[in-house]
């Protein structure tokens, strides 16, 4: 699996975007350096950025001259935090459904999320003050995307789409990997990364009510690419058999089917996680698994499997009948299995920075610290074949933040944010708010005049 | 009502009188001169049981404890290094130093290099009527039938094997508020829970607590009914819908109030009907019920203030309040307390201009500050939830100390409550609600290793026998150890 993983990674390697123009050559010294990578923690050293990639990292390193020199004065750099699975940048306001793009309605496997993909999103540079630089949008089905208690049980009475409604058959779509560079006017760094798929009970829910119709549906698709791509021309002249999915959808499976991106995976309970471990040996395709809250309970089958996992530390509670398991060592079962684990905040844009915290959780209940910092970096990139990002090496791009503290705490916030080597602004629309009514007006006029 | 109890009840709310109220509950109200009057029959005089549900909660069983050389946060503004605390008989016996004596016999804890809070208090819960799992056969905690249900009452949708109590306590969690959700103008009354397993609801019941009762404004009242093509279906609708509700407990009182001066002075007169809704709204006017608002928007605050000042009421609490930073000096000189998230912003309209600074900043303004979860998940982690919360504060240098964001999570929540004379603070003779965290509560690192409630160890991280499981959990995978 390994290898397979880097021949997906070469693939994404030409998505990759040309180093930012405007870079500068900037050193930060005086840092902790935590490398997410082979040279682990460098407890005081400098990391020098320049056109747009890591020029040197580490405790002998100078800044050349001419570089912007930043005194991290003991605080930490950590490569860019990536999100493994999000809405952010294809949806702004959760209940306003005018303002989503993470789901199709329509489209199966064709849905294409990178279309919608809004670079002027309020969410983005809230984003990057929890230290994200760059996330991977995957589509969800309509009742995707959480909610808290309060709101989700009003929603029961709100009409707001029974399971399932309006859902297309079993895939939810393409997913992308999205840049958050402030001013990046065309942010998709590669756009049908993935096909997104709900398996369980929200896959039972789509299939009509059962697990066993989800995966004959699922595995159905599957053969069914096969024999569209097989004999396009047949299909343009009606001579083959009548396929479930559409043109579009069958297109969007053929990288999937041919082993060239991955499936990506919501599945929870032990059984069904189970389930798509065997659909990908007998099917040879390659999964992503989200989700995985009784993962733990076969981790060393996820692990054999050579799965990469994204789970939410969290997931504690039996909220589901698929997820009786779920328990706060999670993680720390499967990267001790050898699962390559990423972490994943809410699953909320409005709640990204619970990312960083949920690492911070996952170590105090037992994830090595050292490995924790991958999680968030190192991992999703692997899994995600960003081969150019996810680590504090020379050559890498320079997706860089700098802390003022250990980056899990509750207590600290980013410093500075780098994407391309270029310092990102540190102004968001809730900084504006925040700042408007901190400080009251000093003319006695209202706050609109701040 | 006798005038004895009429008295107690228009007093201010303090959590002893209460104590009181409910103990004279089982006498029911007689005329002072019976005359020609029959006594009205059981259940139908609001005076006569004010609570017939009443707490059947005993502590666990306890043994004096003390805790020596820990980090004490007090909650009342105190941070003791080293220091001592002694709990016994279910009180706090002593909190102080290093020198504080602790008296021979005692267990003594070790809590070098450990802190120690008072329990935690989640001001805003619906475990047990919104449990795990979440199956609509368990989605109990909305009655969206009408937008006044006033006469629900949340105690009655309580599952007491929600495994969500345990993950609670796990995270230092001692007492609750359970409250009904949010889709009604009026949702009913709220019930504040002792967090310990028991096989029924009166036996987590806070002895003594008053009612609270949930009021809505805003999105969900207007998306529920508006929805059903029936009013509310705008903020108007909402604010015509809540007014009506009290002219009506208005009228309904001076019913009772007719009835009772007729039945003082010899004459016949009949009783009126008795109305369970307008029961808990009249608990409110008379400053028996607590008023815990659900409200976003700042403007939709100052309505509400309003409206409670026109009806003669108080509001206890804003909950949500995610835009506290535009009020805050409002909210101080109205003695009103605002709960809240660190930042649980944007899903919605009206909660589009939230921000992770929203309680630094009211909090400044001198607002009573409090974080709370309203989900299953964030109640294990309110100590993380306030530090996240202290943190957007002091990045703009607002400089809010350990010693004051405790109290956002025990001694504030304890105040909107009505229970702040019983717990919510390290002080002598308070309940010994209290835990023991393996580091500083507000780092990420920090778990609870013991908690106590009444001085009853109820949880041991490292001790199975002190980890209860709900019975729901028994047989299933993980067989509900949710704690390495």
């Amino acid at each position: 699996m390994k290898r397979a993983l880097i021949a997906f990674a070469a693939l994404a390697a030409i998505g990759a975007p040309a180093a930012a123009v405007a870079a500068e050559t900037v050193a930060i010294i005086n840092a902790r350096l935590e490398t997410a990578a082979g040279a682990g923690i460098i407890p005081n050293g400098t990391i020098v950025l320049k056109d747009g990639r890591i020029a040197a990292v580490g405790a002998g390193v100078t800044a050349p001259a001419g570089a912007r020199v930043i005194d991290a004065a003991g605080g930490v750099v950590t490569p860019g935090l990536i999100a493994p699975s999000t809405s952010l940048t294809v949806s702004e306001v959760e209940q306003v459904t005018s303002t989503r793009d993470d789901r199709s309605g329509s489209l199966s496997a064709g849905f294409d999320i990178s279309y919608g993909v809004n670079p002027a999103s309020t969410m983005i540079p809230l984003a990057r003050q929890t230290g994200l630089t760059r996330v991977v949008a995957t589509p969800v089905l309509s009742r995707g995307g959480g909610g808290h208690q309060d709101d989700s049980g009003a929603e029961d009475f709100a009409g707001g789409g029974g399971p399932g409604d309006g859902d297309p058959a079993m895939f939810a779509g393409q997913a992308a990997i999205v840049t958050l560079a402030a001013g990046d006017s065309d942010p998709v760094v590669m756009a049908r990364v993935a096909v997104t798929l709900d398996l369980g009970e929200a896959g039972a829910r789509n299939a009509g009510g059962s697990r066993g119709a989800a995966l004959v549906l699922v595995r159905a698709a599957l053969q069914d690419t096969r024999a569209y791509a097989r004999n396009r021309g047949a299909y343009d002249r009606g001579e083959t058999r009548q396929f479930g999915l559409s043109r579009v959808d069958l297109e969007a499976l053929i990288p999937v089917v041919e082993g060239r991106i991955p499936l990506l995976v919501r599945v929870h309970r032990a059984s069904d996680i189970l389930q798509v471990l065997r659909l990908a040996r007998e099917e040879k395709i390659k999964v992503i698994l989200e989700g995985v809250e009784e993962g733990w309970l076969v981790a060393r089958e996820i692990a054999a499997a050579g799965a990469p996992v994204i789970i939410d530390s969290q997931a504690d509670l039996p909220d589901s009948f698929e997820s009786l398991g779920a328990r706060l060592d999670n993680a720390a079962r499967l990267q001790a299995a050898g699962v390559t684990v990423a972490i994943m905040g809410s699953r909320d844009i409005n709640n990204l920075r619970q990312a960083r915290f949920n690492a911070g959780l996952a170590v105090a209940n037992g994830l090595p610290r050292e490995a924790a910092m991958a999680t968030l970096t190192a991992n999703p990139a692997r899994m995600w074949g960003m081969t150019t990002v996810g680590t504090l090496e020379v050559g890498k791009e320079a997706d860089v933040v700098l802390w003022n503290g250990d980056p899990l705490e509750t207590s600290t916030w980013p410093l500075a944010v780098f994407i391309g080597g270029v310092e990102q602004t540190r102004s968001t629309r809730a900084f504006e708010l925040r700042d408007r009514y901190a400080t009251p007006n000093a003319m006695g006029y209202p706050p609109a005049y701040q | 009502m006798t005038s004895r109890i009429r008295a107690v009840l228009t007093a201010t709310v303090t959590a002893a009188l209460l104590a009181a109220c409910a103990s004279t509950g089982a006498t029911p109200a007689r005329p002072a001169s019976s005359g020609p009057a029959k006594p009205i029959p059981t259940g139908l005089d609001p005076a006569a049981r004010p609570d017939p549900f009443p707490s059947t909660y005993a502590a666990l069983p306890s043994r004096p404890t003390a805790i020596r050389g820990a980090t004490i946060l007090t909650a009342t503004g105190q941070v003791i290094p080293g220091g001592v605390i002694v709990l016994s008989g279910g009180r706090i016996l002593a909190v102080g130093g290093p020198d504080t004596p602790i008296p021979e016999g005692v267990t003594v804890i070790d809590g070098t290099g450990k802190w120690v809070t008072p329990g935690i208090i989640d001001a805003h819960s619906h475990l047990g009527v919104y449990p795990s799992p979440s199956v609509p056969s368990r989605s109990d905690g909305n009655e969206a039938i009408d937008p006044v249900t006033a006469n629900v009452w949340a105690e009655h949708s309580i599952w007491p094997q929600d495994p969500g109590f345990n993950r609670a306590r796990a995270g230092g969690v001692t007492t609750l508020q359970i409250l009904p959700g949010s889709a009604n103008l009026i949702g009913g009354r709220s019930v504040t829970v002792r967090n310990v397993p028991s096989v029924t609801m009166q036996g987590m019941k806070f002895p003594g607590a008053p009612y609270g009762m949930k009021m809505a404004c805003g999105e969900n009242p207007k998306r529920v009914y508006g929805g059903k093509s029936r009013a509310p279906s705008t903020p108007m609708g909402n604010v015509a819908g809540y007014r009506r509700a009290w002219i009506d407990a208005a009228e309904y009182g001076r019913k009772w109030d007719d009835y009772r001066a007729k039945i003082e002075k010899g004459e016949k007169a009949d009783p009126p009907k008795r109305d369970l809704g307008l029961d808990t709204l009249l608990g409110v006017l008379r400053g028996e019920i607590l008023v815990q608002n659900h409200c976003y928007r700042a403007d939709e605050m100052a309505v509400m203030i309003d409206i409670a000042k026109e009806f003669g009421y108080r509001i206890s609490m804003f909950h949500h309040a995610s835009e506290a930073y535009k009020i805050g000096p409002l909210l101080a000189k109205e003695g009103i307390c605002f709960a809240t998230w660190a930042d649980w912003q944007g899903f919605k309209m009206e909660a589009f201009d939230g921000i992770e600074a929203n309680a630094a900043i009211a909090f400044r303004a001198g607002a009573c500050t409090v974080i709370h979860s309203d989900d299953p998940t964030i109640t294990q982690r309110l100590n993380q939830e306030a530090a996240i919360a202290m943190a957007a504060g002091n990045r703009i240098g607002l400089k809010i100390t350990e010693a004051e964001a405790i109290a956002w999570i025990t001694l504030n929540p304890a105040r909107a409550m009505g229970i702040d004379g019983q717990t919510g603070s390290l002080v002598a003779g308070k309940r010994a609600d209290v835990v023991l965290w393996s580091a500083n509560p507000f780092s990420i690192y920090a778990q609870a290793d013991q908690v106590f409630i009444d001085g009853a160890l109820v949880y041991d991280r490292r001790d199975p026998r002190f980890q209860p499981k709900s019975d729901f959990e028994l047989g299933q995978p993980g067989e509900g150890a949710f704690h390495p």
